[in-house]
């Protein structure tokens, strides 16, 4: 009888099963121009994806298609996507971009999100010979890596110039004696954190700035109340925390809390979200970031706008890699247009070659990569404008010393 | 009786010529299924051949698959290939041996939980290393090994866990394994030494695993521990070895290739839906095939008379 009741139920569970599978029925037409991707709808690099990536990918493939798709030769053909789930994992990317080319014989490829999984399908996409437009990436080993692999063109640039350019900008408001010379500087102990915080500890001690605090946190600390209390006591002139999203949100909120109101304020990913804006609404003034964007141009303000209005609920990029992401889409259909049919030889050459029209201004690669890039961006009156490097196009001028926190 | 194993051993090698052509065929997908194919069976027989006599089940997989990987990470680049597979092999050794005296005498839900948390343990030692004393995180593979040769070492270590295998099953020691399994007092009784029986298999077991995590690093160029250590690859390896029954030398592969295959298919035709059925399907496997499809086969192959006895058993 019991086995009687467990078979009934496994039957149950096996129809409930059916039911699921009838609902995801997959049905594709048949177009001129094959783009697949595989990127992270489950897993840890969810997030990220679900932000930078996935809104621009279906963007863009919205905006050609409703152009009557990429103009080769002198007809237009749409644009049809094959997609797959790299469930944030290394040997699930690789396989489904080995399935996207050899079995669904795509036309052309576009990058998973983030630094590891970019890397991990670097070797297939040269070996196959397929544009590689990694937008997501930042690697102190890309000017490397783009000569082992001329298909691919790493477009957020390195993690060393980042730091590089903080510490610039803080070297010149010291001159201009806005700032003096303690900083206080935590990071995360993972591959962001740590590539930040060993690049800017050098250049921060040859520009002979007082590293009164360094420390690293683990990944998933709950309580940085500790961190903030002390650094509160060491009373720096510059904060800066090379932080991930969650814990960039919770530094900020225990620092308001707790009064760290230091002359700069400088946090890591997330703080270029809309997110952090909704959380923290006018206490966003002055905070400095990573990442930016020329937030007057009128390329990036009609940017911003079409993505709101295609996004599902209306959601914004962020101003960092979002544009980015965006802008390497638009390189990528320019060179097929320019080489006027599907010859990914070719596109390469002219992605390596060619200039640019793009949301983020003209763009001209030199070794694979952009010549400039923004890295510290600042909340100014509600938008997250670029600051440095200060010789950008549409830079902005820092505010400081930073405004005092307000009672939300 | 040895002319039934010369011919077996025969059809087995005939079998592993014809397998060792398939990166002829020259299609990347293939070559990559294949590959993902026999990383699982060698993973699933090995965690069989421990955790099918002895009864005790491991969810370390991932430990010994990532230390593996990690060793190629830190030496790939310094060391030649063999000397690097060796080192892997001898670490998982040395740390399963660490692992196994330590831990082999908690039994049941304790050894699990023990075994799961080990992972964890290893790869926040990874993240506290690489955080504090040589300050990276996250490591570029860049040796010379193409899909191909990636294929033929884990071609190479499926035949050499079979072998293995067998072998063990057919010594004192597979039979002391047996025993335990059946009841660890009652052995101790018997005067089988459980502690060192447990323990060596345990290794021989943990080897093979940091072998496959080892061959396998090249195939992603850059490894971080979130990568190496990715414990799906435990629950994987655990439910592929359930499947197919891992009372048998030969039980794990009829789970792993069939389970290899249909995440593959789930993957390419359901991407938004995959966990969904994934559950759906792990919930079907163990209210229909308590025993693996090993065990479904014994039934059917048993006469009627035997069929009594096991309910009377039972």
């Amino acid at each position: 009888m019991t086995t009687f009741l467990t078979r009934r139920t496994a039957l149950l569970a096996a129809a409930t099963c059916a039911a699921t599978l009838g609902l995801t029925a997959v049905a594709e037409a048949q177009t001129s121009i094959k783009i697949g991707y595989a990127i992270s709808r489950t897993g840890p690099n969810t997030g990220g994806a679900a932000v930078t990536t996935i809104p621009n990918y279906e963007l863009w493939v919205k905006e050609v298609n409703a152009a009557g798709g990429i103009k080769l030769g002198d007809k237009r053909v749409p644009i049809e996507v094959v997609q797959y789930d790299d469930r944030s994992n290394a040997e699930e990317a690789v396989r489904a971009l080995e399935r996207l080319i050899n079995q669904d014989k795509v036309d052309f490829i576009l990058p998973p999100w983030g630094t590891g999984l970019n890397l991990a399908v670097g070797p297939t996409l040269n070996r196959e010979g397929y544009p590689h437009l990694a937008a997501t990436a930042v690697t102190d080993r890309a000017p490397e890596l783009a000569k082992r692999w001329p298909n691919s063109f790493w477009l957020l640039g390195t993690s060393a110039d980042a730091a590089k350019s903080l510490v610039e900008l803080l070297n010149k408001l010291r001159d201009e004696k806005k700032i003096g010379d303690t900083v206080a500087m935590v990071s995360i102990a993972d591959g962001f954190g740590i590539d930040l915080s060993s690049a800017a500890r050098p250049a921060l001690t040859n520009a002979k700035f007082k590293l009164a605090y360094d420390k690293s946190y683990p990944i998933g600390t709950q309580d940085l109340a500790p961190i903030v209390n002390e650094i509160k006591a060491l009373n720096p002139d510059v904060f800066i925390a090379f932080s991930y999203p969650p814990d960039t949100l919770a530094l900020t909120e225990q620092s308001r809390i707790a009064g760290l109101n230091p002359k700069v304020f400088y946090t890591g990913v997330g703080t270029a979200f809309p997110l952090y804006r909704q959380k923290f609404g006018k206490n966003t003034e002055g905070v400095m970031g990573i990442g930016g964007w020329s937030g007057d141009s009128p390329a990036i303000k009609d940017y911003l706008a079409r993505h709101k209005a295609a996004a599902a609920n209306g959601a914004e990029p962020d101003r960092w890699a979002s544009a980015v992401t965006y802008a390497s889409l638009q390189m990528l259909q320019q060179a097929i247009e320019r080489v006027g049919k599907i010859d990914r030889a070719a596109v390469i050459k002219d992605l390596q070659t060619g200039t640019f029209d793009t949301v983020i201004g003209k763009v001209k690669l030199e070794n694979n990569m952009p010549t400039r890039y923004w890295w510290v961006g600042q909340w100014q009156d509600g938008e997250f404008y670029g600051i440095a490097p200060a010789k950008n196009e549409g830079a902005r001028a820092a505010i400081v010393p930073k405004p005092a926190w307000v009672a939300p | 009786m040895s002319a039934r194993i010369a011919g077996f051993g025969a059809t087995a090698l005939a079998a592993l010529a014809l397998l060792a052509l398939v990166p002829r065929l020259g299609n990347a997908y293939y070559l990559a299924l294949a590959i993902s194919l026999l990383q699982y069976t060698v993973l699933a027989t090995a965690w069989g051949m421990f955790s099918g006599p002895t009864r005790y089940v491991s969810l370390a997989t991932t430990a010994f698959f990532g230390v593996g990987a990690y060793t190629v990470a830190v030496l790939g680049e310094i060391l030649p290939w063999p000397l690097v597979l060796l080192t892997a092999a001898a670490l998982g050794a040395i740390v399963a041996g660490i692992v196994g005296l330590s831990t082999l005498r908690l039994s049941g839900v304790y050894f699990v939980i023990f075994t799961f948390g080990l992972t964890e343990l290893i790869r926040q030692l990874v993240v506290w290393f690489e955080v504090n004393k040589s300050r990276v995180l996250g490591r570029y593979v860049f040796v010379d090994i193409t899909q191909a040769d990636i294929y033929w070492q884990l071609l190479a270590l499926t035949a050499a866990v079979f072998l293995l295998g067998w072998l063990i099953a057919r010594s004192r020691l597979g039979f002391a394994l047996r025993v335990i399994g059946e009841d660890e007092t009652v052995a101790k009784h018997c005067g089988i030494n459980t502690t060192f029986a447990k323990v060596a298999l345990f290794t021989i077991s943990a080897t093979v695993m940091t072998l496959v995590g080892a061959i396998m690093a090249p195939r992603w160029t850059y490894i971080e521990p979130s990568i190496a250590f990715n414990s799906m690859i435990s629950f994987q390896v655990l439910i592929m070895a359930l499947l197919g029954g891992a009372h048998r030398l030969w039980g794990p592969v009829l789970g792993a290739v069939p389970l290899t295959l249909l995440f593959e298919l789930l993957s390419a035709r359901f991407p938004n839906t995959f966990t969904i059925i994934l559950g759906c399907i792990f919930l079907l496997i163990v209210y229909m095939l308590p025993r693996g499809v090993a065990g479904l086969f014994e039934k059917l192959s048993t006469t009627a008379g035997g069929k009594a006895r096991q309910r009377a058993n039972a």
